[in-house]
């Protein structure tokens, strides 16, 4: 029927890619769909009618809440971000490269643990907030973080990385003798900061900001400690399925999600539409030595205390991990350190459990994410067909969708027999979780592949299949070996992210199979902080070891396919 | 060792036809070349020889096999690509060695031939590099002795030399002939230079905007070319818009528009100058180094009194920019006798020879 052999070949590529986002992509996304059509037995639209003109307004309030919050943390991480990417890539002065790279701490916290470490830090029974009590014979604690202040400080925490990180590409790929020849035809400093060099970052920012709205949009684990009774929409969903209420809760999830896939869309089209960005050879970074000895060493001490400030949740994580559980109660500051919790770890097979789970929940899912990931992204990056951006659209959804809305896309789906569940009910069964760990890192892992692959000129494929070899032949033994570090590092991330991963696992965990980020959350309940750090500790480490693996011995910046 | 047959073949992108009613025969053991300005649709038809892409209509023949639906990897051609396309994971030897061991040869025999093809390369003693650690010209070479080694029908080079620098696309040029001529293979070779093709090849198929103006030698291309746009394409030339006047048995008579004024040119009647089956517009066209210059008025046809314009010094060579009337023409003349002691704003005659003018058809433009 198809007389193209290449055609035919593509198509046979592109069905299982097609199959798997439609079973797990796009049909759950359906099912949550049509469960908010229902209403009393009937379908209607009378979901959203409530969630709209609903007298007590939570939903309305919450929807509010949630898109208050995301726009401040846009300001306030691009604030702290986009002048820091300025300082590390424009000046020189002592200790730059270590600050530089010191500013990208944050991307080593998984969530949860990193919003453990600030309640510790600055909650009403944090260490700081105390230890300035004690210092200054203060009656109260001077200030403690909790609600929206709370949930901003965290996200600006956390997410100025994303603005520092793709300002920072961006400044550098600026060639320098657009200022210079700025300079040249007379314009002053000022003049060619606002009319050269702003407008050139103006993409990097749009996207950032875009993909930080995103991202605090989908936030769970920072108001889901931190919110008290501030409601935001990503919470109110959990709320509303721990209460039972299944059709208010596809209701918001149906609202959350229209709001993020519009953003999908749209900053598709602004990073595809043609802009003005040149791409000019060989580009130097040019940066200024700073020698005024006292804005040197004024810039060297901020970077200091801004390091001490980067790195103190990491401290407060690894101290509290060296508390024996039991050893501190009443008193302001531990006072016994020892390994016990970590040796706990190591001999008690409950507590050790959560960990063993989430490293073989993990490892399924990233085996399948491996798979899944090289195969698509070959077909969307080397083959043509009709449809592409369709199917492009499909695999970054999972990205743009909230991780809750991801969870309860699976309850829907998957608590009823279906043909790509085999027949079986999932839903409280072991395969519900790494499927969702699968589903939430399918763009990570394909966009970390594609990046590669674009790298890969096309005639080495032609150059291999001229000289006789069959298609598969040509990838394993040239398209594979070329694009594996890439992929490796992708995967591994993809790995890392999983056992950390805490907002699907929270709709979806069963007992027998609970990950470690619920396990912290138990031990948290039972105020056994030293045992919760020590898990957190253990995910510290995973993430910074992969990053290593991934710098040193791939040589890619593996934290660059984060954002 | 074939002969390759490209039988009335068309190939599109949607819509635009990037071949045309391409008709060509390349004789066994020919080295062919392709030449035209970018975009002209002769790396399509490459790779269509190559198989990477299939005709839209028409058929494609290595000997008397049809091949035109054959998938790449059973052709047995070897191809050179503009940017090599070396396996960066693979050594040198690897390299070369990948098409034997898609062949599955014995260990002895393979290592036999790659260090032999790596021999006539003269990069012996890099086997066991990386490629990245080779230059370009060396780069060249393992791309060579990789599409030589499996002993292709057909040798594919697509724009080999473009990406070396001018000294070493001159020893690179003299080392694809060797190579072509020691295994006496059939070559295709792609290029926009000009001088690379004429220098080179048997053979020379002009192409513009998917359309082959012309088949043949790099003398006739330059001295007979079938139209404006191989006349210009190839070479420097003087294009004059002409009518013709009258054909007599031994002169063609054609008037040339000389600003306000118009005068008279003899051409010689021979087939060499004007076909009569060229019909349209008409151009007169005569290359730079066939006009004479003279310095004092003498008796001949096709003489005209003219004002020097500028004079551009090369060496060997002085160009040199004659205005008569409201004619310009180029005047390429050799650094010896008269031309030495001439500058800008003197007087002088230029004479163009009857046999050294060709009246071609004008297609210039668009193509069509």
């Amino acid at each position: 029927m198809i007389k193209n052999r290449d055609t035919r070949f593509t198509l046979l590529l592109l069905i299982p890619v097609l199959l798997v986002l439609i079973a797990y992509v796009l049909y759950p996304s359906l099912r949550t769909f049509m469960e908010s059509l229902q209403k009393d037995g009937s379908m209607t639209f009378g979901n959203y009618s409530d969630f709209f003109t609903q007298e007590s307004k939570t939903n309305l309030e919450a929807l509010w809440n949630s898109v208050y919050i995301s726009i401040l943390s846009v300001l306030v991480s691009a604030f702290i971000g986009i002048p820091l990417a300025f300082i590390f890539n424009r000046y020189d002065f002592p200790g730059r490269g270590f600050f530089a790279s010191a500013a990208i701490m944050p991307i080593v916290l998984p969530s949860l643990v990193g919003v453990m470490a600030f309640m510790f830090l600055y909650g009403e029974t944090g260490l700081i907030p105390n230890a300035i009590k004690d210092l200054f014979g203060l009656d109260e604690v001077p200030f403690k973080i909790g609600g929206v202040s709370g949930i901003l400080i965290v996200h600006a925490y956390t997410m100025y990385v994303y603005f520092y990180m793709t300002v920072s590409s961006a400044i550098n790929k600026i060639d320098p003798s657009l200022e210079e020849a700025a300079y040249n035809l007379g314009a002053n400093r000022f003049k060619v900061f606002w009319k050269i060099t702003f407008p050139l970052l103006t993409p990097a920012i749009v996207a950032a900001s875009l993909l930080v709205f995103m991202i605090s949009m989908a936030s769970f684990s920072a108001p889901f400690l931190l919110a008290g009774g501030y409601r935001v929409l990503s919470l109110q969903i959990y709320f509303s399925k721990i209460n039972g209420d299944m059709e208010v809760a596809a209701t918001q999830s149906v609202i959350l999600s229209i709001v993020s896939i519009s953003f999908l869309l749209f900053m598709r089209w602004y990073q595809n539409r043609k802009d003005y960005r040149m791409a000019s050879k060989g580009i130097g970074a040019h940066r200024s030595e700073v020698n005024h000895p006292l804005l040197k060493w004024i810039l060297v001490f901020t970077g200091v205390v801004g390091v001490i400030i980067l790195l103190l949740p990491h401290f407060t994580i690894l101290l509290l991990s060296l508390v024996p559980d039991g050893t501190w109660t009443w008193q302001t500051y531990p006072s016994v350190f020892n390994f016990e919790n970590y040796r706990l770890l190591y001999q008690d097979p409950n507590i050790f459990k959560p960990l063993k789970n989430s490293l073989i929940l993990s490892f399924i899912a990233t085996a399948g994410n491996l798979i899944f990931g090289v195969l698509a992204s070959y077909v969307l990056v080397k083959r043509k067909f009709v449809g592409k951006s369709f199917v492009d659209i499909l695999v970054m959804i999972p990205w743009a969708l909230p991780a809750t809305v991801i969870g309860m896309n699976l309850i829907f789906a998957f608590n009823e027999p279906t043909i790509f569940s085999f027949g079986n009910i999932l839903v409280g069964t072991f395969w519900i979780l790494p499927l969702a760990y699968f589903i939430r890192h399918i763009p990570l892992v394909v966009r970390s592949t594609n990046a590669v692959l674009e790298q890969l000129d096309d005639s080495i494929e032609e150059a291999s299949r001229s000289l006789g070899a069959k298609w598969f032949y040509t990838f394993r033994k040239v398209i594979l070996p070329l694009i594996l570090p890439g992929v490796l590092s992708g995967t591994l991330l993809a790995f890392v992210e999983s056992v950390g991963e805490f907002p699907t696992s929270v709709l979806l965990y069963t007992i027998s199979n609970r990950p470690i980020s619920i396990e912290i959350m138990n031990q948290l309940r039972m105020f056994n902080m030293g045992q919760a750090a020590a898990y957190g500790m253990i995910q510290i480490s995973l993430i910074a070891l992969v990053l290593f693996i991934s710098n040193k011995f791939f040589g890619v910046k593996a934290e660059k396919s984060l954002s | 060792m074939a002969s390759i047959n490209i039988d009335n073949v068309q190939k599109a992108f949607g819509k635009v036809m990037a071949v045309d009613h391409l008709n060509l025969d390349i004789k066994d053991g020919e080295f062919f070349t392709f030449l035209g300005p970018s975009g002209c649709g002769k790396t399509t038809t490459l790779r269509m020889i190559a198989g990477f892409y299939y005709p839209t209509k028409g058929v494609v023949r290595f000997g008397k096999k049809d091949m035109t639906r054959v998938p790449p990897e059973k052709r047995n051609t070897g191809m050179v690509f503009q940017n090599y396309a070396l396996f960066p994971h693979m050594t040198v030897f690897e390299n070369v060695a990948f098409g034997l061991r898609v062949r599955k040869l014995g260990s002895k025999e393979l290592k036999m031939r790659v260090e032999d093809v790596l021999q006539k390369v003269r990069l012996e003693q890099y086997a066991d590099r990386q490629v990245s650690q080779l230059s370009g010209g060396q780069q060249q070479r393992v791309a060579l002795a990789r599409a030589l080694v499996i002993e292709p029908e057909i040798l594919l080079l697509d724009e080999p030399l473009s990406n070396l620098d001018a000294k070493l696309r001159d020893e690179m040029r003299s080392e694809i002939l060797r190579l072509q001529k020691d295994y006496k293979i059939t070559t295709i070779y792609v290029t926009h230079d000009q001088s690379e093709a004429l220098s080179m090849s048997d053979r020379i198929a002009v192409f513009n905007f998917g359309v082959c103006h012309q088949v043949g030698t790099p003398s006739e291309i330059y001295n007979e070319p079938a139209n404006d746009f191989v006349a210009g394409f190839i070479g420097e030339i003087n294009l004059l818009p002409v009518k013709i006047e009258k054909i007599e048995r031994e002169y063609i008579y054609v008037i040339v528009q000389n600003g306000e004024s118009s005068s008279e040119l003899a051409v010689r009647n021979a087939p060499f100058n004007y076909k009569e089956e060229n019909k349209g517009d008409l151009a007169l066209s005569i290359r730079p180094e066939s006009i004479n210059i003279l310095d004092k008025e003498t008796e001949g046809k096709n003489i005209f009194k003219g004002t020097i314009e500028e004079v551009q010094f090369f060496g060997s060579l002085i160009n040199i920019l004659v205005r008569t009337g409201g004619l310009q023409l180029q005047v390429n003349a050799l650094n010896s006798g008269l031309s030495r002691n001439l500058e800008a704003g003197s007087e002088v005659w230029v004479e163009l020879p009857d046999e050294q003018m060709r009246i071609i058809p004008v297609v210039n433009g668009d193509g069509s």
